[in-house]
């Protein structure tokens, strides 16, 4: 497989399938793990990050799992590469900006991604669409069972995993639901549901992850506590809060269906024809509108558009996305004109 | 629009900041946005949120005194502070009197109830069989205390078996090292 193939697929996180998948985009764990004794990626020498990642390259090369897998060394990519990869949800920001001695294995259906020298050794990633953790540990834990045979772990029975950040210690388990939440937004109830989340040690953050700014009504929940309770329990806890929220969110869809209907079309649809009409659009109020589109097909508003062109929109008017389907590095202005071609002619061509 | 710190390129970046409930909004070009971005790194990061949580542990009168070290990576208890980010593996064992307490904040525990690797898969097996050897005699006691004699005596019963069963599993694993 060559990263260039990913370009014709619609990546898993935004597939649109799997369970309540009308609210919940996608379910997505990680794992960091370390090897015993050497050094955590920000603490070691050049020639140490070297070492850790060719012997954990090796040991991934043999994996069942990774039998048809693309093994990347990041500073082999160019930038815009490093960003694609970001906006499909396969490896972090912070990752693409430090790339020297880090790489990343990925199976081709972008299920599993693993990133190595990371903030750890070793952060493994399972991304299902829907409202899919169960799925998504069954992988993630089979994976992460089998490496745990071939590299010495770092471990304490008493302390779990040890992790470079202690935040990550124990179980090194973080699970992140991605939720499109535009009813709740529009009828203003968001601050308050997110502010209940937060206080039972969840995290809400943005499309992108960690410091980024909730746009397009799509809302990221993940556990902070990673220590003292089993896996299950964890993801259990995160199943319950997120099972909540999607009622609310239901709730207010159906709501708005009832008594503000008018209203509602007329956003969805001014959503729609600015989408059909612009001639320069950011990938902003790109992710705004389809935002509105998305819902209006959600609550059968919208007929005649089929599910998954909307969700393909969401990953091809991203900039790098752009730049890689043009095969030339773009301006931020030259991109919004392309964005708003690209998106006439997608909707057009329905 | 023109970003509101150069005013001389296009605004493609829009940064939203909420300080103490106050909203403020930034149009900024790329070049800029970067900047602000570094500078808001600079300002206060997850290093400096661990390193307040640290020293405010009653348990250690003066963090600075601290001289602790890591003899595998050499990363010292105040680089640990200043970064944020533990050297290696083996700080968890050198600085466990300081970390104990710094996870039980974070995390509301210091038990790890997880996963257990692999390799070390056989210390959870007999662990496992302890636990339940003990769940065994506290279901004995209430039995007793309710005068259940009959289900006393198979509990009891089962006590012995698995003890006996642990005895020699113990002795197997031992044998394979």
């Amino acid at each position: 497989m060559m990263l260039n193939d990913l370009l014709n697929r619609t990546s898993e996180w935004l597939k649109g399938e799997g369970p309540l998948s009308d609210i919940v985009i996608s379910s997505r764990l990680r794992l960091a793990r370390n090897i015993e004794k050497l050094p955590f990626p920000h603490w070691a020498s050049k020639e140490k990050e070297e070492e850790i990642l060719n012997i954990i390259l090796d040991a991934t090369k043999i994996l069942d799992q990774f039998k048809d897998a693309l093994f990347l060394k990041l500073d082999e990519l160019d930038s815009v590469d490093k960003q694609f990869l970001v906006e499909r949800h396969l490896m972090s920001h912070e990752f693409a900006l430090r790339s020297s001695h880090k790489g990343l294995v990925l199976t081709s259906d972008e299920v599993v991604s693993l990133m190595i020298n990371e903030e750890d050794h070793i952060r493994l990633q399972v991304m299902q669409s829907g409202f899919n953790l169960d799925g998504a540990w069954k992988i993630i834990d089979e994976i992460d069972t089998v490496l745990s045979k071939k590299l010495n772990f770092a471990y304490m029975p008493d302390l779990g995993f040890l992790t470079a950040c202690p935040t990550n210690a124990g179980t090194g388990m973080r699970g992140s639901v991605m939720l499109h939440l535009p009813a709740l937004v529009m009828t203003k109830q968001i601050n308050r549901i997110l502010a209940a989340v937060a206080k039972l040690s969840f995290n809400v953050r943005g499309l992108y992850g960690e410091g980024t700014q909730a746009s397009g009504n799509f809302f990221q929940i993940s556990n902070q506590v990673s220590l003292g309770h089993a896996e299950d329990d964890i993801i259990e806890n995160i199943k319950s809060v997120i099972r909540q929220i999607a009622d609310q969110e239901a709730a207010a869809r159906a709501n708005l269906m009832g008594s503000h209907q008018q209203m509602l079309n007329d956003r969805i649809f001014r959503a729609f024809g600015i989408l059909e009409n612009a001639r320069i659009i950011s990938s902003n109020e790109t992710i705004e509108l389809l935002s509105m589109v998305r819902l209006g097909l959600d609550v059968g508003l919208i007929k005649d558009i089929d599910k998954k062109l909307v969700n393909d929109l969401f990953i091809f008017t991203q900039p790098a996305h752009l730049q890689k389907m043009s095969s030339k590095k773009l301006t931020p202005t030259e991109r919004d004109a392309i964005r708003a071609s690209l998106i006439r002619k997608k909707l057009l061509n329905k | 629009m023109l970003c509101d710190i150069c005013n001389q390129n296009e605004a493609t970046v829009h940064l939203t900041e909420i300080v103490n409930e106050q909203v403020t909004e930034l149009h900024l070009c790329e070049q800029c946005a970067q900047q602000k971005s570094m500078q808001m790194e600079q300002q206060f990061g997850l290093s400096d949120l661990l390193a307040g949580l640290a020293d405010s542990d009653k348990l250690i009168a003066a963090p600075e005194k601290i001289t602790a070290k890591c003899l595998n990576c050499n990363l010292t208890y105040k680089d640990f502070k200043k970064i944020g980010r533990l050297g290696c593996s083996e700080c968890y064992v050198y600085f466990k009197k300081y970390l104990t307490p710094l996870l039980k904040r974070i995390h509301g525990s210091n038990i790890h109830a997880g996963k257990t690797p692999q390799k070390s898969a056989l210390v959870t097996k007999v662990k496992k069989k302890a636990l339940s050897v003990f769940e065994l005699k506290e279901k004995l006691q209430q039995a007793i205390a309710s005068e259940e004699f009959e289900q006393a005596a198979t509990i009891r019963d089962q006590i012995r078996e698995l003890e006996k069963k642990q005895k020699n599993g113990t002795k197997d694993e031992e044998g394979c090292e």
